[in-house]
This record gives structure tokens, sequence and C-alpha cells, in this order.
């Protein structure tokens, strides 16, 4: 499993990337988390308010900061 | 009817029976005022954050953008209001102006939701209201919207789509999953989005209040008449001249107005210099430039800063 963040690094991504770190640890550390910041490569998942959040490169949030609790719930629906 | 009158007398209170300051002195004066502010401004910013966040729940611009693909004026009024409830940062601005031209969004539309996103926004409406005024929200408002409008019709009729950098026109991107909210999650998404903003911008609201609640009691009512009243023509572009510029917290800002409004400045004259401090900002440009050409960027800053003078004279003669 892959989860990627998609932010420009704003404040507001660095927070949602530190819950998916949370999230995952707690699940299991091997997940890889990747961040996208290249703003074409966001626009092109389709996403345009950010922070956004994918899992196996399906969006799954955009334009909000889930907390580690809905990132857990996530990602053990996609397991 | 005043409905913060409550405050009001509960500042008063504060003031004259705890700690006991003497009526009609200047610290007691700029106290209370500061008090009764500060109170009224962090009521409103709850609640108006706390709405508008709501609200944005329903219009997401992953979605509006499939829509607003005809050159129909009310689109322009469709984008401009998208840029009243978008978020308060031009961080998250900049993404949704590159995905709405690849998604085919005509240029002037585009443009009609960059121009009002950050010259209006909800704690800005809040803290107008707590202080200025509901009349001049109301303007603010109206005025904020129609500028964007006019702003974009302006640029679709130059034609300047050759301006927008090639590579944005090549991208394309997946079409937008929409997600299912439960309205639990709209509601705590609207309380997520209160405490993040609030706790940005409390200490400039506190500042801006401290300089306001100075002014307030220690300004000499001459000066602001002598200076800055509708006798001098050029207080409009005065005004938005050096608010360009400036770079300052928006909300700061506000409350330092409505003194100088209090001691005479004329409201048109106020909201010109607020709508130039928040439209347009260095940063934005910087990241402006990695999408459109200068030249575009030049018109853009050229219609923003006379569009916000005209309706600086515009509601200096109305109100």
């Amino acid at each position: 499993m892959e989860i990627k963040i998609l932010g420009t690094g704003c404040p507001n991504c660095k927070k949602l990337f530190d819950n998916v770190i949370n999230a995952k640890d707690s699940i299991d550390s091997k997940i890889k988390v990747k961040k996208v910041e290249d703003m074409v490569e966001i626009i092109k998942s389709g996403v345009m308010s950010l922070p956004g959040l994918m899992i196996d490169d399906i969006v799954v949030s955009y334009g909000k900061i889930l907390s580690v609790k809905e990132i857990e719930e996530l990602i053990n629906n996609k397991k | 009817m005043n409905i913060f009158y409550p405050l009001e007398i509960f500042a008063e209170f504060i003031v004259y029976s705890v700690l006991n300051l003497i009526e009609g002195s200047h610290l007691a004066e700029s106290l209370v005022f500061i008090i009764a502010d500060l109170l009224k401004i962090f009521i409103l910013l709850f609640v108006m954050i706390f709405l508008v966040s709501y609200i944005r729940t329903y219009f997401k611009p992953e979605i509006i953008k499939r829509k607003f693909n005809k050159n129909n004026i009310s689109y322009y009024f469709g984008a401009s209001f998208l840029g009243v409830i978008s978020p308060f940062c031009s961080c998250s601005s900049i993404p949704i102006f590159i995905g709405f031209i690849e998604g085919g969004v005509p240029l002037g539309i585009t443009f009609a939701f960059l121009i009002t996103s950050p010259l209006v926004n909800e704690a800005a409406i809040a803290v107008l209201l707590a202080t200025v005024g509901i009349k001049a929200t109301i303007y603010y408002v109206i005025s904020g919207v129609l500028i964007g409008v006019i702003g974009g019709l302006i640029i679709s009729k130059l034609k300047l789509e050759k301006y927008v950098e090639e590579y944005i026109y090549k991208i394309k991107s997946k079409d937008s999953v929409k997600l299912k909210e439960t309205q639990k999650q709209k509601v705590d998404f609207a309380f997520e989005q209160v405490k993040s903003i609030v706790s940005k911008v409390w200490l400039y609201v506190i500042i801006g209040v401290s300089i306001g609640g100075f002014l307030h009691g220690y300004l000499p009512e001459e000066f602001i008449s002598d200076y800055l009243g509708k006798g001098n023509i050029f207080a409009v572009p005065m005004a938005v001249l050096v608010g360009v510029p400036l770079y300052s917290n928006v909300l700061g800002t506000i409350p330092i107005i409505e003194s100088l409004i209090s001691k005479g400045l004329p409201i048109g004259t106020g909201l010109a210099f607020l709508m130039s401090v928040t439209a347009l900002s260095f940063p934005e440009m910087v990241i402006l430039k990695k999408v459109i050409k200068v030249r575009l960027i030049a018109i853009f800053v050229l219609i923003v800063t006379i569009g916000i003078i005209i309706n600086g004279y515009i509601l200096n003669l109305l109100l």
C-alpha cells in the first residue's frame, strides 16, 4: 500500500502528513508514505482543494486535514 | 437595535466597576472600546467561519469546474461567489486557478474567482460586521463580488489566453471523485476550520484592536476630517497605493480602520484601503508567475487596483 499526501508545503499539508505518519505507524509501519508537492502532479490527480490524500493512486480526501482516527479507518477499509 | 448592546454594557462594567477607572478619561474610553470590540469580534469570527466553512462543503471546486464550461454571465457570478467562500489563504487559490484553466473553464470566469478569493473572505466579514457595522459589510461583500465579475469580464474581452503558460493547457487531469460526506463530517470540518483560523489570527486581532482602541481614545477628531475626509479627492487612490504593497494581516487592519471611520474617515475610503491590503499580495504574485506571464499579472494588478479605487469613490458618494 502507498499513501500520497498532495500539498504544496502549506502548514495544513504538513499537519496532514504528520497525521498520516501517526496513523500508519499504529497499523503497519511498512506502508509507504510519499509527499506530492509538484502542482502539475497534484492537478493531474483531479484534486484542487489542498491538502489531498491518495491511497494506491485513488483520491480518498481533499480540502481537509483528516484526523489520525479518520486516516486509520481509510487504511483499514482499503486493506 | 444594536444586538451587541449587552457586550458594551459588560465592557463598561469591567472598566468602570471592576477596574474602577474614571468615566470619560482617555484610558477608560479606550479600554471599553477594546474589550467590547474583542468580545464582538471573537463571537462573530466563530459564527461566520463556522457557517461559511459548512456552506463550503457543498461547493467543491473539483465538481464545479465541470459546470463553468461556457462564457455565461451567471458563471462569472458563480465563480466570484466561490471566491468569497473559498479558503482564507492564497496558497489554496492557485491550485483552483490551474484546475479551472486545465478543466476548460474560460479565462474570464477563472479570473472572477481569482480576484474575489482574497478580496472577500469570511473572517474579514466577521470582523467588519463586529466593528464597522452591517451596512458597510454588505457593501464590502457586494462590491467585492462585482469587482471580481467585472474584472473577469474585462479579462475575457481582452482575449489574454495566450498569456497563460502553455503547459497548463496540456495538463490532462483525471475526473475528480465526488466524495461522500456525512452531516457530522461537514460539521466537524466547519469546527476544525474555526479552530485553525482563530488560532492563526487571534494575536493580530488583539494587536489591531489595541491600536484601534488607542486611536479611538487619543486621536484628535479634526485630524481625519482635515486630511482624509471627503473633501480630499485624492484620499481614495492614496489609501489604495499605501494598501497594495502593504501585506499585513487584514484582520488586524480592520479595527484600526474602524476607529478611523468613527473619527470621520469616509467608509468608501476605509473599504478601499482594506481591499487593497488583501487583494494583491507579493507572495501570490510569485506563485502566479509560474502559471501566467508577467503581462497578464500586470493587467490583473491594474484591473484590481483601478476597480478598488473606483469602488471607493462610488461608496463615498453613496454612503
